[in-house]
């Protein structure tokens, strides 16, 4: 793999830009591997990596029935924190956060990570103190927190209306290594990463069954044809349902739409991620200079990557009385993604009562953000067959134990 | 130069000048231009600058797919950035700047990145900008954030106002072009009810401007009886300057109404937002002109074809004195035609194919226009304006065969239909050869609720382009009369992505796709080259078709490069998906009126007037707004709270409890029901008498609490907190219509139809006997025991219960007695000492008592035995909803973190939020934890801070001493105690 | 933004006046059953990519809950019909096999 580097844009200027190679092939599946993950969203890639990149793996095909990266990977509002209430999770996130930070350099490839701040809006009594809680926990975790007052946040945002008639803005959790990523960015990343270790990124090509001997794994038939692994990997979100019944087993998880949508582009004027949980909405601005905006989920199952619109409607108030500036501007593009929603809205990393198959899924409306450690954790899970302190507690059986690891309880959300 | 010509323009009116200004200069229009045509007539051609390069940007269309001139319009209140020149209707007054450049528009700093273009390729800034590790957030990025963004930040808060509007009908009509008119005239005439929308001020379309002659008579006729005919149809509805922005599952349209857009301030909303259901959708949305890819496709003065002939037919605006015309069909050949006719020169229509035989290329040539047949423009003279075309084979490299001078050029690259209403919810499209297009697949078609197609498309939304072919389509579609338009023999086009076509990387880096997005044949060739091959991958890699316009004007022909760079079919590279909205629409337009202090419902309690007017800050309790304290003269919210609480203890206080939930429940299976629905007994709770339950989910987590009070042998009324009263209610029914639907219990939310007031504090039974009317002694309405009666003279409900630990009477009286109830007390009570206290007194109230409040002490995970309330759950109930959720192991474990009381060691206030500390790390490096603070307060009863919270071990480790943490690196030493720090026997609440 | 029939008051309901209440037909499963009962009562949801049946409420309408059979990946609404059925009708489930003659039945 050829580095990109300044020197090497000015070399290929010379060239037209002709002699730049493939970020990643389009290969024939071999007969088989040692590892085969179903899906090249963010999750799967970084799983293929960290494989290959800690555990020595490379034997490994990542499968993937559209186009890489073309699922919520490249549909969500590209929000990264860590600030979560629970151990498990503000364990996980911060791992992917801590390896965002270090991302572009390890990839070779600018993901653009924007460590710009993170705010989350405390706009009644009750949500103060929730993030009060957040705060005091992240501070035991090892995540730095703080919160702050409202002239501060006004401060730190100066389009902010704080002084709202219905929710006054009462203060906010504030994380500054928080931030925002170039979504699509990082699947290329992580794509030409594995393409260069010698994994096979096979696109366009579904799969329809899981073939297994004895309670144990054998490979997966696909629309070209069987291909057989040692280890098998499910990394799809809104199709984990459908994946987990090819392999007999039923999954806590329900797929619903999330919306996102994005205004005109306009010159800087907001250097920080807001999030209003109270009212439902969540803004930054892209380096486009886009307002990106998202808000609630749906309330019932939805494959169509389109959800409903007065949801949309809701959000944009919401944001209207927290930004009244952005009245004027206009919605370009809103869209859709399938989230899969488990029973406490926490992710799944875990084996599965079928031999030898694992299963990443369940991240909900937060997935972006935790895409390194959620390989990480993953990788760790499939080369070791045993889940290591990040995957522990993502059990698919903590449900039936009812160990919950619910991130709402405070005033948290899961974005 | 472009300029306004002397005669003609069917859309303006030259009686009524617009004066307005571009960039502080004072220029004139006349009323019916868009922005865009006064520019023009004012030879305005340089309008903008370009995302990336920052290259000069002049106008190129004369619609919604106008990618480069955007504006910063309007000032203050009405500012917006990125408006449209060439959808905005001009009137007087108007003011407008350019976008995207520093110092001005005619010098622009940032075009630096134009000379260093060979250096920005796409994607450049995932392969640099990279080390040091820092550098991208603290230097690059705020150098790309800057220079991106178009326009200005709008500075205050709006002035204007929305609104929405509501309708349904069994055919909504996109376009009011002679599609959508003939569409409407049969679908109205058979009795639909019709909606007919059309996005700019005017009906008719393309057809007068192209001067098609329809039943015998011109368009401009034609559409004029048709429109007449339409209006006197009372179930037809036709709405111009409204866009249907985007189709949604189940026939849902949104469109979006600009009102008063061209006339600010005249009092009327600026847009409506119609929300409209309909039956069918039909999408009679016309055709976009592509742009030809030449080198230097992007200066100023290069302009469509049909964006040329509707300035000069419909403004009376000459883009330029000289014009080339470069085409690889013969519908640009009426360009040509209608600017010989307005008397401008043609110098040479350069037509890519070999073969040029049309009528209209006949017509043009009789006129003694040179056509230079199997021609490229090679490349554009000229830098912010053009100076003129150099011209080669099409079939050739590029070698130049003659330069000609010329002042604007007008292209087209063919036609596209507006598929996006057919797309939004899955319409699929087919690739039609003959035309070079995507056109709808009617056998593929978006589907509604019953499975059926949901919209059609009509005329050039379908792929039919002439005034003929599209009045047919309507024929075939709808039925109706036959409509006939004159037909004009149009030869084939020859479709052409690249010109010329064997053209070499140097000409390739200057042809450009997406003209606001700067992404041209070579970013697009690049990314294929690098593996980007995906549509959608390209798409994101170069940033083709996401900018403002959406790609209307570059998606085609990108798609098209990319086929050519993978060696691939078109159709078999597909499309990228189309979103609503259509055009973007004003997120206020979207938000409606909800805004301030209707942003979302309000629900008052009976006595919230009189609180606001007594000085009370109120706080959002869901809906609801509810007194947190009435602070007086200087006093802060701490001091007033504390006021409060003392003067409950010591004489009395008055809390306005109205929001707290109130539902009955009656029936024969009454009591059976609340036995499952709590987890203790009500079915045995004496007539008379209250009782406090609790409420799970099925997981067994404690969700609701409150007092239950019996009313009668078959009737219960149910209190809820003030968030869970909608909640439990629909909880209720839920179990009782779709679990126990045979058992006969009927619920009522009765929430809002009774006020509630607690008097709470030893003089509290005074002030109630001084307001007379019934017996409210120990004797004869004891602790948890509630009576009917009046006080006062009005008809009350009397509980004795109470949250704050004082003797306490909870008064409930019908809503509309509650204000004259509130007044009566607080009259009466004057002489004991009342004073009005909020919830923050009372929260701290019932800490000092030790009680659990939701949402403190619970937080969804938290069961009644975490908190010691196992007294509260019956042990010889089989069932209750919750009970099996309990018994899963990790909620029956002896582990789990218990309710306790805790007093800092040195006094002081719990840090709110704060952990216990237990020794060492997990295996994620995390601090251990054994427990955290639920509810901490300062108690001014008892002068020091107090707190409830969960810990490890419970109320077993009484005495023990934990440590809490705090946000600097110190901790907070507690012992663990009785969580009852006040009258802890009872004495007060029974007295 | 879905349109439902409510079963009851006949009204065809926009979805702003409805609440969702997921899968429909669960069996619950109170004290006494086993871990693996409890555990598929409480979370194992189908989640088909197909025919679903689902539970709404006409919350601002009549109130009452009533039951949907709709296609999750096309939205099509095969029927509405009341809460207080064990099955769904099988007049409704003939329909919805003509339509989708691979669908494998409500269970």
């Amino acid at each position: 793999m050829k580095r990109y580097s300044v020197f090497a844009i000015a070399r290929e200027a010379m060239n037209y830009h002709l002699g730049w190679e493939k970020a990643w092939g389009n290969p024939e599946p071999k007969k088989d591997y040692d590892v085969i993950i179903v899906g090249a969203g963010g999750h799967g890639l970084a799983t293929a990596y960290y494989l290959g990149k800690n555990h020595g793996i490379k034997n490994v095909a990542i499968i993937e029935k559209g186009w890489l990266g073309g699922g919520n990977t490249g549909r969500n509002t590209t929000i990264i924190r860590s600030n979560y209430l629970q151990d498990p999770s503000a364990a996980i996130y911060d791992k992917a956060l801590k390896l965002y930070e270090g991302l572009s350099q390890d990839l070779n490839y600018n993901v653009m990570f924007s460590p710009r701040g993170l705010l989350m809006l405390a706009q009644t009594h009750h949500e103060v103190r929730g993030y009060l809680r957040t705060v005091h926990a992240n501070m035991l975790q090892g995540v730095t927190t703080e919160y702050i007052s409202p002239a501060r946040v006004k401060e730190l945002v100066p389009i902010i209306n704080i002084d709202g008639p219905r929710y006054p803005v009462l203060g906010a959790l504030y994380q500054p290594r928080g931030g925002t990523g170039r979504h699509d960015a990082v699947a290329w990343g992580y794509a030409r990463a594995c393409a260069a270790m010698g994994m096979d990124i096979i696109q366009q090509t579904e799969v329809t069954a899981v073939r297994s001997e004895a309670g144990v794994v054998k490979g997966v038939e696909t629309s070209k044809g069987f291909i057989g692994c040692k280890k098998l990997g499910v990394v799809v979100a809104g199709h984990s349902g459908q994946l987990a019944e090819m392999g007999g087993f039923r999954l806590p998880i329900e797929a619903v739409a999330l919306q996102a949508l994005v205004s005109e582009p306009i010159k800087p004027c907001m250097d920080v991620v807001v999030m209003a949980n109270t009212v439902h909405g969540y803004m930054s601005q892209s380096d486009k200079g886009e307002m990106v905006i998202g808000g609630g989920t749906d309330g019932f199952n939805n494959f169509t990557q389109r959800g409903s619109f007065h949801h949309v409607e809701e959000t944009l108030r919401a944001l209207i009385e927290t930004f009244p500036m952005i009245s004027r501007l206009k919605m370009l593009r809103q869209w859709g993604g399938i989230v899969d929603m488990t029973g406490d809205r926490s992710p799944i990393i875990s084996k599965t009562p079928l031999g030898n198959c694992f299963f990443n899924c369940g991240w909900g409306t937060g997935g972006f953000k935790a895409i390194p450690g959620s390989g990480w954790a993953m990788a760790e899970l499939m080369a070791k067959g045993e889940p290591g302190p990040l995957a522990e507690e993502f059990s698919m059986w903590r449900f039936k134990e009812g160990k919950f690891i619910d991130e709402s309880v405070a005033a948290g959300v899961a974005h | 130069m472009s300029t306004r010509l002397q005669k003609g323009g069917r859309l303006i009116d030259r009686s009524r000048a617009a004066t307005f200004t571009f960039n502080g200069k004072q220029l004139t229009g006349f009323a019916g231009d868009t922005l865009a045509a006064g520019l023009l007539a004012n030879d305005q051609m340089l309008v903008g600058r370009s995302f990336k390069y920052h290259r000069p940007r002049g106008i190129v269309a004369s619609g919604a797919e106008e990618p480069n001139a955007l504006v910063n319009m309007g000032e203050g209140g009405r500012f917006e950035p990125n408006q449209r020149t060439t959808t905005t209707e001009l009137f007087d007054g108007l003011t407008a700047t350019s976008q995207n450049h520093w110092p001005s528009l005619e010098f622009d700093v940032g075009v630096v990145n134009n000379y260093a273009a060979r250096f920005l390729p796409a994607g450049f800034y995932y392969k640099t900008f990279m080390f040091p590790r820092f550098a991208w957030k603290h230097v690059f990025e705020p150098v790309v954030r800057q220079s991106a963004g178009l326009g200005k930040v709008p500075q205050g808060p709006e002035v204007d106002r929305y609104e929405y509007a509501y309708a349904f009908c069994d055919l909504l009509i996109a376009g009011g072009g002679i599609a959508g008119l003939q569409a409407a005239l049969v679908a109205g005439g058979a009795g639909k009810r019709v909606i007919l929308v059309e996005q700019t001020p005017h009906w008719g379309g393309r057809a007068p401007v192209d001067g098609d002659v329809i039943d015998g008579i011109s368009a401009d006729e034609w559409v004029k009886k048709t429109v007449q005919a339409l209006e006197k149809m009372s179930n037809v509805t036709m709405r111009l300057r409204c866009m249907a922005a985007g189709v949604y599952d189940h026939g849902y349209v949104l469109a979006d109404e600009k009102v008063a857009d061209h006339t600010p301030g005249d009092g009327r909303p600026r847009h409506r937002l119609w929300r409209i259901r309909a039956g069918k959708i039909i999408a009679a949305t016309g055709a976009i002109e592509r742009p030809l890819s030449f080198a230097g496709n992007d200066i100023p003065g290069v302009m469509l074809a049909s964006a040329v002939r509707d300035y000069v037919v419909n403004y009376a605006v000459s883009p330029g004195d000289r014009t080339v015309i470069v085409t690889n069909n013969d519908d640009a050949y009426r360009t040509a035609i209608a600017l010989k006719e307005a008397g401008l020169e043609v110098p040479v229509i350069v037509d890519a194919r070999t073969n040029v035989t049309g009528d209209l290329p006949a017509k043009a040539r009789a006129m003694g226009i040179r056509v230079e047949a199997g021609r490229a423009v090679v490349k554009v003279k000229g830098a912010k304006r053009v100076t003129g075309v150099a011209i080669g084979l099409q079939a050739g490299e590029g070698a130049v065969l003659e330069e000609i001078a010329c002042d604007a050029v007008a292209m087209s690259g063919g036609w596209s239909p507006v598929v996006h209403l057919w797309s939004h919810c899955g319409g699929k499209l087919t690739w039609d050869d003959a035309q070079a297009h995507f056109r709808p697949d009617a056998t593929r078609p978006p589907t509604n609720q019953d499975g059926a197609a949901m919209v059609a498309t009509l005329g050039s939304a379908n792929g039919q382009l002439s005034a003929a072919a599209a009045l047919a389509d309507v024929a075939a579609q709808l039925g109706g009369k036959a409509v006939t338009a004159d037909t004009v023999h149009e030869a084939a086009l020859e479709p052409v992505w690249i010109m010329p076509q064997g053209a070499g990387h140097k000409l390739k880096m200057k042809m450009f796709l997406d003209y606001q997005n700067d992404v041209k044949v070579s970013d697009v060739q690049l990314a294929a080259r690098e593996g980007y091959t995906s549509v959608e991958h390209t798409k994101r890699y170069t940033t083709l078709g996401m900018a403002t316009d959406q790609g209307k004007l570059s998606n085609i022909n990108g798609l098209a490069v990319l086929a050519g760079a993978l060696n691939d079919k078109i159709p078999n590279v597909g499309t990228t998906t189309f979103r609503p909205p259509y055009t973007p629409v004003p997120l206020g337009a979207l938000a409606g009126e909800s805004r301030g202090d209707i942003f979302q419902p309000l629900r008052k309690s009976p006595m919230h007037g009189w609180h606001e007017a007594h000085g009370a800050y109120m706080e959002p309790v869901g809906l609801w707004r509810r007194a947190y304290c009435y602070a007086r003269g200087s006093e802060t919210h701490e001091q007033a709270v504390q006021r409060e609480i003392l003067n409950a203890r010591a004489n009395v206080g008055m809390l306005d409890a109205s929001t707290l939930g109130k539902i009955i429940v009656k029936g024969p299976d009454a009591g059976r029901f609340l036995d499952m629905l709590y987890t203790n007994v009500m079915s045995n709770l004496g007539i008379g008498k209250c009782r406090y339950g609790l409420m799970c989910n099925e997981q067994g987590f404690l969700s609701d609490d409150g007092v239950v009070i019996r009313l009668s042998d078959d009737s219960w009324l149910c209190h809820t907190t003030t968030g869970g009263a909608d909640r439990i209610h629909a909880w209720m029914e839920d179990w009782l219509q779709c679990e126990w639907w045979d058992w006969k219990v009927y619920t009522a939310n009765v929430t809002e139809e009774y006020a509630q007031i607690a008097v709470a504090g030893p003089n509290a039974r005074m002030v109630l006997e001084k307001l007379g009317g019934m017996d409210v002694s120990k004797e004869t309405l004891p602790f948890m025991s509630f009576a009917d009666g009046t006080l006062g003279g009005l008809p009350v409900r009397v509980h004795r219960i109470s949250f704050s630990g004082e003797l306490s009477y909870e008064i409930a009286t019908p809503a509309g007695h509650g204000l004259a109830l509130w007044e009566a007390l607080i009259e009466a009570g004057a002489e004991f000492g009342v004073m009005p206290y909020g919830t923050e007194a009372m929260h701290i109230m019932r800490a000092e008592k030790g009680f659990i409040m939701i949402g403190d002490e619970t937080d969804g995970t938290v069961i009644p035995q975490d908190l010691n309330l196992g007294w509260a759950i019956s042990k010889k109930k089989a069932d209750y909803l919750g009970k099996r959720g309990q018994e899963r192991t990790h909620l029956a474990s002896p582990d789990r973190w218990k309710l306790a009381g805790f007093e800092a060691l040195d006094g002081s206030v719990i840090p709110d939020g704060s952990y216990i500390i237990a020794d060492g790390f997990n295996g994620n490096g995390q601090r251990n934890t054994q427990g955290r603070v639920t509810s901490t307060y300062y108690s001014p009863t008892l002068k020091k801070g107090i707190a409830m919270g969960l810990v490890k071990g419970g109320m077993d480790r009484l005495g023990d001493v934990v440590e809490f943490n705090t946000l600097t690196t110190a901790t907070v030493k507690a012992r663990v105690v009785d969580p009852v720090f006040y009258d802890k026997d009872g004495e007060k609440g029974n007295a | 933004m879905l349109i439902l029939e409510c079963p009851y008051c006949g009204v065809k309901a926009d979805e702003t006046e409805l609440s969702p209440g997921y899968e429909a037909h669960l069996k619950r499963y109170g004290p006494g059953s086993s871990p693996e009962e409890f555990e598929a009562y409480m979370f194992a949801r189908k989640n088909p990519k197909g025919v679903h049946f689902e539970r709404w409420r006409h919350a601002y309408g009549c109130g009452k809950w009533f039951l949907a059979a709709r296609c999750t990946a096309t939205l099509e609404v095969f029927g509405t019909y009341p809460a207080q059925s064990g099955e769904p009708p099988a007049e409704l489930q003939a329909k919805i096999k003509a339509k989708r003659p691979n669908w494998e039945g409500y269970k």
